[in-house]
């Protein structure tokens, strides 16, 4: 990148500027650490200072049958998400690279828009989608919702990794007589190995934590955030805080997994779609 | 080099697909902001009388005034947050550069529930933060302002967007070459100086893209004053909720959320513009 002439910028002190640096990251962090180290206080949530250990609410929560319920749904809806986001946003991605149509560049922004705007818009107009047809809700129209909106995530990571593929591969495929199914499978596909990986592991956390989309779709059962948000509103229960320290460290688990897909590959370039929202 | 049918395929299905799963669905909400309700039933009878309540009815204006007062607050405070701990990083970290920042990432991925439910747990009036007062002895009483107002929503959306709006910015200072900066400062510019004339200015295209995102994101949020702002904290999408639960009133619900769209759509696209003009390359 750029050539560091000397590391004088980078190596002078600033007191004030890490004190801050440091306030920043307690603010950040510090209601995190007072869900986890309440998860485990006798007491329950609330007092200071927390005084004795338990894993009562482990206990409790393991026991909770209409939890584990909807952590189930939860994932059967994720994974589909995955499963149709991926297909479309691969597609999508294939078509904004390499054909042209009329409406192209209405379509790439149509396909980002549920990435930008607030989950109401999307979650109620596809409430209304719902209803104009007639349909039930139920956990499918939340997986066509969550897949739907989620082919803007795929689609920006997959695009990112086509644009980085070496073309010529796939020239050399079909002048030596492969058919384009053929080149597809044995070239393009292996070639978007690691975007897929980090596209569906982005996909996956982001279904398994959405709210505001799901809120409008859901009917009788639940998915893990409406569960949690249905007991939240009839009060505060360390189980909360229990099964909320189990979705981070799962959360945290699935960072690293994503960080060693990352270094060890050439593309995937996820931090983009951070970077640019 | 790839045929027609190979170009058909890859594009037919998706665009099928956005079109009725999207721009079907975003164009029934237009459709619902001309029609009304009669007898608890949505009739397609299009007229203006919705757009018209909502520009006749001063609460529909408070509202969205209050909305805007918290979203500008959020990115304010997010800004002030986030753009000195970018500069930190990108400037002043060192060796711990690389540490730091995924550092920063890990909360992004902590659920927006779970975190909203932290600090609700912590500004309860029997909550941690009440405790730790009482434990300090600096009140007796608990107090009970913390959960449940504008402030609440204000501080747990900072919390929330404090490191969206910080990735674009340490980007964007990543982005600044090196020997500009100390090509400033071997001409005799202090350190303020060439913050504010050199660093800032090519910062810019990153602070705006945060700014706008949390910005845009904190206006169409109904989740934190459900979880923590209480009545005082009600925001705009929350009458869009309440108008297409309880009040049944379909018609004026998407009215309002035609309005949250357009308002987002132009604010994305003029910051779109700004960043263009304020970027080089």
């Amino acid at each position: 990148m750029v050539l560091q002439v000397s590391t004088r910028s980078s190596t002078r002190r600033a007191p004030l500027l890490t004190i801050y640096a440091a306030l920043v990251f307690a603010f950040v962090y510090l209601p995190i650490v007072v869900l986890i180290l309440y998860s485990f206080n006798r007491e329950g949530v609330g007092g200071f200072p927390p005084r004795y250990f338990t894993l009562e609410w482990y206990r409790q929560l393991f026991a909770d049958g209409p939890i584990w319920d909807s952590v189930l749904n939860s994932v059967i809806v994720a994974a589909g998400s995955v499963a149709l986001a991926l297909t479309l946003g691969l597609l999508a991605a294939l078509a904004l690279d390499r054909a042209s149509f009329p409406g192209k560049a209405l379509f790439r922004r149509l396909v980002l828009l549920p990435l930008i705007l607030p989950g109401i818009i999307t979650g109620l107009s596809l409430l209304m989608l719902a209803v104009f047809a007639g349909a039930q809700l139920s956990l499918l129209t939340v997986f066509l919702g969550h897949g739907t909106a989620l082919i803007s995530v795929a689609t920006t990571e997959l695009f990112a990794g086509l644009q980085k593929m070496d073309r010529a591969q796939e020239e050399a495929s079909l002048d030596l007589g492969a058919t384009p199914w053929q080149t597809f499978w044995r070239i393009t596909l292996p070639n978007l190995k690691l975007s897929l990986i980090a596209a569906g592991l982005l996909i996956f956390t982001l279904s398994m934590d959405e709210i505001a989309v799901t809120f409008f779709l859901i009917g009788r059962d639940n998915t893990l955030p409406l569960e949690i948000w249905g007991r939240l509103r009839r009060g505060i229960t360390p189980e909360i805080n229990a099964i909320s320290t189990l979705i981070f460290v799962f959360s945290v688990a699935l960072i690293v997994i994503w960080y060693r897909v990352r270094t060890r590959g050439l593309g995937a370039d996820a931090r983009e779609l951070l970077e640019r929202p | 080099m790839y045929s027609r049918a190979y170009k058909a395929f890859v594009s037919l299905p998706p665009l099928l697909w956005v079109g009725l799963f999207l721009l079907l669905p975003y164009a029934l909400m237009f459709a619902h902001s001309f029609w009304a309700v009669r007898e608890g039933v949505v009739v397609h009878d299009w007229n203006l009388e919705n757009f018209k309540t909502l520009y006749s009815n001063p609460v529909y204006f408070a509202v969205l005034l209050r909305t805007m007062r918290i979203a500008g607050s959020v990115t304010l405070c997010s800004l002030l947050l986030g753009y000195p701990l970018a500069y930190y990083l990108s400037f002043h970290a060192g060796a711990r550069k690389e540490l730091l920042y995924q550092l920063v990432i890990v909360p992004l991925w902590v659920s927006y529930l779970v975190r909203g439910y932290a600090w609700k747990t912590i500004l309860g009036s029997e909550g941690v933060l009440n405790g730790f007062l009482q434990y300090l002895h600096l009140t007796h009483e608990p107090v009970a302002f913390l959960l449940y107002s504008p402030f609440a929503v204000v501080l747990m959306l900072t919390h929330i967007y404090t490191p969206f709006v910080f990735l674009p910015i340490y980007a964007s200072l990543e982005h600044i070459p090196r020997p500009l900066v100390e090509a400033s400062q071997d001409l005799g510019a202090g350190s303020a100086q060439t913050f504010f004339r050199v660093i800032l200015p090519l910062s810019i295209p990153g602070l705006l893209a945060g700014a706008t995102f949390a910005f845009v994101l904190s206006l169409g949020d109904f989740l934190a004053p459900l979880l923590v702002g209480g009545a005082s904290g009600t925001m705009i999408a929350n009458v869009v909720q309440s108008l297409f639960g309880a009040a049944f009133d379909w018609p004026l619900g998407a009215a309002i959320a035609v309005c949250i769209l357009i308002i987002t759509i132009s604010l994305l696209f003029l910051s779109e513009r700004v960043e263009k003009r304020w970027s080089f390359k």
